[in-house]
């Protein structure tokens, strides 16, 4: 039984609880409000800086692009720009469409066996696409709301975002529909992961952790905003002090509540460089996807590229040349 | 091999349940069948390539002969890897494991075997890598599932790093685009480290070293072996065509993989370029030295693949060519679309590609001056320059396989296709999901198109054969077409035991077939010396 889904599970839990206890009991607001989101933060930003720069630093030996669509020959047969694309403005492009709109896992199929008449099938499957996109652009969306905890006067990007987002513009206050879609996306991603059998067996305690806390991130946020209530203005406050890096602790305390959500969402962040969440940057770094398949019309150089001993046509010749005198052969040398 | 059971049986056996034991955990099958016989010491020193410690060995064998400090070479060969390829380290690190390519490899839906997933084959590698490179794994170890480097992980690497034919299928599913080839690459370079390479890989690349060509075929058998099509030509057209050999001045030097030379059906096609050549009035020649298009290097380390390859630059050069023409051959493509040029280039001779017959200028091979023979010949018949009596392919009802490396690392879908429609009259594509970029490795590719696992290869080709079958089934496809010369040799006994009653072709024997040649005699057979319409009888029949 794989039960790395629950490891994580218990983890975030413990996270939680030391986070509450931490602020409501023990009166460690500064560590929780000023200390470890300071932490984080430095770790994370050196840790991806790190991290980039690591994968920046190795080679890029060889143009490995895949090409997923009919490569640019002959004038007259229609080239696929973006599935095989030329140029680097194409590669941009092919990038974009991946990047914005999860264009491979758009193509995703799943195979089936059909045993009577033995035939084995491929169904076109957008589910795993769809909860990433849910689960992605509601996050993107979540973070840049986020952003008006952390501005005064708050950007009117921020503002116009907050009205599409509250559209719907039911319950009091107004529905965020991010916030609900993205604890869909992220409970649909980990379902996945503890339902279908072949996704069980390959997960490790590190795909079902960050799902875990980012539904801890969600579920903590949504209670702060539609059921218990939090002091918003104090939160501001504490937010405020720490990004004009002038921190203090509001009077009167803020609830536990948000200390667990801020706590989860430092963990979120620290974790990043040290994880597949690395994703997020690694993606751009993909040679297979940001190389352009022209490498026979211009030619890639290899920085390591090194002489090896090869056999040549003199050597060759030496070995053969009487054979190859008799059977009627050119040489160099009689 | 005698206890392969019958098609309907094995396809009915092929269990995708998975196991209770997480993976780490099941040993790999190392019983005989499930594994390709390691090379003989001879050709690792042939080419002075580390060798393993003892003398003939099995991956059956419990105790490995390779050194006491293997585990500080295989470390170091990875610290190296890591530092060389961008590639290896991103897809190290940026696996998310969301499952897309689990279902996509021909090994895995013929075979079942959890560890035949894309994913869980990079994760052989991976768990490694967490163990000794990453911060992550050294803190947390085992909870992270990292996994130290013991001797059932280095059988595990050899028994499915040899089940992986790096087609690249999975990675145009996955978001990230990673790519299963390059880590089967780093994992086979890996082992070499150790000597623990295989027999059928390790012997074509000491034979192709030494003689040019993977089947060790000597310069004036070489000679022999083309003239003999000659003479069948003749028999067959009433054309005598009389090629050169390693002439110098020639504009064009046309290289094309051995197996053509040595292996029906490949040797029709060879027929098929002959033809093609003298129809044309080409200036070209064929080289004994650079007499292998094919490169076993690539499925052994980039050094080895490097070496072999840098025959085609010396010999253009020597020869003083103008651009080099290659033939129809899969993994003979990747090498020269994505690697030759920055391997073995600059290219320091001849011109930018240009086609004597209508002055098409191959933009697309301005630097490595290489084209294909499908490019070349697809813009011929566009130009109208062939005479061509697609009437001779009628009893051919044909599909087309796309081999994988001209698909998913070079994009050559279209050019292959244009020629056939217009040499034969029956042509039926596979469902969509089997063809193009999302094609099925015939399952045989990268070296491991040996007898000793026919059973696997029959798994692998398994999804393939499966799609052939709904064409025969539903079209009569008798004919199954491609451009790579390990699969005109492994798609053969994967259709007579699928889909008994489909042959196999390169694209080039149908142009061979269609062709009308100047002063040629009435032809009744086709480059087979079968009836040119052994079919229409029977179709009076009915």
């Amino acid at each position: 039984m794989n039960t790395a889904y629950l490891y994580s599970l218990i983890a975030v839990v413990l996270l939680g609880l030391l986070a509450y206890i931490g602020a409501e009991a023990a009166g460690l607001e500064v560590l929780f409000g000023v200390i470890i989101p300071y932490l984080a933060l430095i770790v994370f930003l050196v840790g991806f800086a790190n991290k980039m720069l690591d994968w920046g630093k190795s080679a890029v030996p060889f143009r490995i692009t895949t090409t997923s669509g009919q490569q640019k020959s002959l004038p007259w047969i229609k080239h696929n720009r973006f599935d095989s694309p030329f140029t680097n403005g194409q590669v941009v492009v092919r990038m974009l469409l991946e990047i914005l709109l999860f264009r491979s896992l758009f193509k995703n199929t799943r195979t089936g066996f059909a045993k009577d008449n033995q035939h084995i099938t491929y169904k076109w499957v957008l589910w795993l696409w769809l909860f990433a996109l849910m689960f992605h652009y509601s996050f993107f969306v979540v973070a840049v709301r986020h952003l008006r905890f952390f501005a005064e006067p708050v950007p009117f990007f921020v503002s116009f975002l907050e009205q599409i987002d509250g559209m719907l513009q039911i319950l009091l206050p107004n529905l965020f529909i991010s916030g609900v879609v993205l604890l869909a996306g992220a409970s649909l991603l980990l379902l996945r992961r503890v339902f279908l059998p072949k996704l069980v067996y390959i997960s490790r305690p590190a795909d079902y952790f960050p799902l875990f806390l980012i539904i801890g991130i969600a579920v903590t946020g949504l209670m702060m905003r539609y059921i218990s209530k939090v002091d918003v203005v104090r939160i501001k406050e504490l937010t405020m002090g720490l990004a004009t890096l002038q921190p203090s602790i509001p009077e009167g305390g803020i609830s536990g509540l948000f200390y667990v959500h801020f706590f989860f969402v430092c963990i979120l962040v620290a974790y990043i460089p040290f994880s597949k969440l690395m994703h997020m940057g690694g993606i751009f770094l993909s040679p297979t996807r940001n190389m352009a398949n022209n490498s026979r019309a211009k030619r890639h150089v290899n920085p390591w590229n090194y002489p090896v001993k090869t056999h040549t046509y003199e050597e060759y010749e030496e070995d053969f040349r009487d054979k190859m005198i008799e059977a009627g052969l050119p040489v160099e040398k009689e | 091999m005698a206890e392969t059971p019958k098609p309907e049986e094995l396809f009915q056996n092929i269990d995708h349940s998975l196991p209770e034991t997480p993976w780490e955990d099941v040993p790999p099958d190392l019983s005989e069948g499930r594994f390709c016989y390691p090379t003989k010491k001879k050709n690792l020193e042939y080419l002075d390539l580390p060798t393993t410690t003892g003398g003939e060995w099995s991956p059956a064998d419990e105790q490995w002969p390779i050194p006491d400090n293997w585990q500080e070479i295989i470390h170091q060969g990875f610290k190296d890897r890591l530092e060389k390829y961008r590639s290896l380290k991103v897809f190290m690190d940026v696996c998310v494991r969301c499952g897309a390519c689990a279902d996509k490899c021909h090994f895995f839906i013929g075979t079942g075997d959890p560890k035949n997933m894309p994913v869980l084959r990079a994760e052989l590698l991976r768990s490694v890598y967490r163990n000794d490179f990453t911060r992550a794994g050294k803190i947390l170890k085992k909870l992270n599932r990292g996994r130290p480097l013991t001797k059932q992980v280095l059988k595990e690497w050899f028994s499915y790093f040899y089940q992986c034919t790096e087609c690249r299928r999975c990675s145009v599913y996955c978001p990230y685009g990673i790519d299963t080839a390059e880590v089967t690459m780093m994992g086979r370079e890996l082992l070499s480290l150790l000597g623990l390479n295989i027999n059928w890989i390790l012997e074509p690349v000491a034979n192709c070293f030494r003689t040019g060509n993977h089947l060790g075929i000597q310069p004036h058998a070489f000679k022999d072996m083309v003239d003999f099509f000659c003479d069948d030509i003749e028999e067959i057209t009433g054309v005598r065509i009389n090629p050169t050999f390693n002439r110098k001045g020639a504009e064009i030097l046309f290289i094309t993989p051995s197996g053509d030379v040595f292996a029906d059906p490949g040797t029709y096609s060879f027929m098929g370029y002959l033809l093609l050549f003298e129809h044309l009035g080409l200036d070209y020649t064929l080289s004994t030295y650079a007499s292998e298009g094919g490169n076993f290097g690539l499925f052994t380390s980039s050094e080895v693949m490097k070496r072999l390859n840098a025959k085609m630059y010396a010999e253009a050069r020597r020869l003083g060519v103008k651009w080099i023409l290659g033939g129809e051959c899969g993994h003979m493509w990747r090498v020269i679309h994505q690697y030759m040029d920055t391997m073995n280039g600059p290219a320091d001779f001849g011109e930018i590609p240009k086609s004597p017959i209508t002055g098409t200028v191959f933009e697309n091979a301005a630097s490595t001056r290489m084209v294909h023979i499908t490019e070349f010949t697809a813009d011929l018949i566009y130009n109208n320059k062939l005479k061509l009596d697609t009437s001779r392919n009628d009893k051919h009802v044909v599909t087309y396989h796309d081999s994988c490396n001209p698909s998913r690392a070079m994009g050559l879908l279209d050019e292959p296709r244009y020629i056939l429609k217009n040499v034969c009259n029956n042509f039926y594509e596979m469902p969509e999901n089997t063809i193009r970029e999302q094609t099925f490795c015939c399952g045989s590719g990268s070296g491991l198109n040996t007898e000793e696992i026919m059973e696997l290869r029959l798994l692998g080709g398994l999804p393939r054969a499966n799609a052939v079958k709904y064409v025969h089934d539903k079209f009569g496809v008798n004919m199954l077409s491609c451009i790579c010369a390990i699969d005109r040799a492994a798609l053969p006994p994967l259709m007579d035991y699928w889909v008994p009653g489909v042959g196999v072709t390169g694209i080039h024997e149908l142009v061979g077939n269609a062709l009308i040649m100047e002063g040629e005699s009435e032809r009744t057979m086709d480059l087979r010396f079968e009836p040119l319409n052994e079919e229409t009888e029977e179709d009076a029949d009915e």
